[in-house]
């Protein structure tokens, strides 16, 4: 019989019986993660990247190390590949893609959406990023250095976006609340 | 084991006209110059991963590449940044 005609439910049941009976991994392990998979949102990086904005030791570490600034604010990070921070400044602007697949980090900004993992994406982010850029109505000063970052192995990568002019005394939920997974990316750049 | 700012080629290299093969290393920067940025850490080589053989861990480099020498044409000061594995560079 072909794997793909098999009932489903009934396939997973029997992994899954598998793997806690060989103690590979058990049912609470499983219902944990997805647990963590469900509740993993842009919303988690926005978070990050609204700390950043306002304390500039937070700041310092997340660029150091994103999974350990992650975990600082009790995004679960267990088991998660390694995250790294690539700032945005007024000379550089950073734009991540995965042209060999769709890695993306999920454990802050949840699953990738469609457009990511597009072919058309894909391919135009190395190619013609200025003129992708231009696609969402992103402009970038042509002295600005875009960066294109290849998430092509074992890191998965967030951009910190830089903060926009107007939001000066801000609370951190407000600073949150105009950061979107698009900026996150580097597709676009938070605006108010 | 390669320096921050050391000038690196990507091989070029094409396992995937041998046989079945999981590389990631992208096509389009296969035998262009760069320059190494940082050492991000070593992990289990995927090639071998893949497969489930026995995978020893590779050195992982952050490399940029200007984007106008790996797409002839593009005068924009813009560039790749990559993550390849130790055994896809060479000095340049």
């Amino acid at each position: 019989m072909n794997i793909l005609d098999t009932d489903g439910a009934r396939l997973l049941d029997a992994v899954r019986g598998l793997l806690a009976q060989k103690g590979i991994v058990s049912a609470a392990e499983i219902a944990e993660r997805i647990a963590i998979t469900d509740s993993a949102s842009p919303g988690q990086g926005a978070r990050m990247v609204a700390k950043a904005w306002i304390d500039p030791a937070y700041r310092a570490s997340m660029l150091e190390d994103g999974s350990k600034a992650a975990e600082a604010l009790d995004i679960p990070m267990r088991g998660m590949p390694p995250l790294g921070v690539l700032e945005n400044t007024p000379e550089v602007h950073n734009l991540v893609v995965c042209t060999l697949c769709s890695c993306y980090p999920r454990a802050v900004l949840g699953y990738p959406p469609f457009w990511y993992k597009s072919a058309a994406y894909r391919s135009k982010a190395v190619r013609d990023p200025r003129g992708l850029l231009a696609e969402w109505k992103t402009t970038i000063a042509a002295d600005v250095k875009v960066r294109v970052v290849d998430s092509t192995a074992d890191y998965r990568w967030m951009v910190l976006p830089m903060r926009p002019a107007g939001t000066e005394g801000w609370t951190e939920a407000q600073l949150a609340a105009i950061v979107r997974e698009g900026d996150m990316v580097g597709v676009t750049v938070p605006s108010i | 084991m390669f320096p921050a700012g050391a000038a690196v080629r990507v091989k070029n290299d094409w396992p995937e006209a041998r046989g079945p093969v999981h590389i990631r290393t992208p096509h389009y920067v296969r035998g262009q110059k760069g320059t190494i940025v940082r050492h991000l850490g070593d992990f289990p080589n995927p090639e071998d991963l893949a497969f489930a053989r026995p995978a020893a861990d590779c050195r992982l480099y952050h490399v940029a590449f200007p984007m106008e020498a790996v797409w002839d044409g593009n005068g924009a000061p813009d560039e790749l940044l990559i993550e390849l594995y130790g055994h896809w560079l060479e000095p340049a």
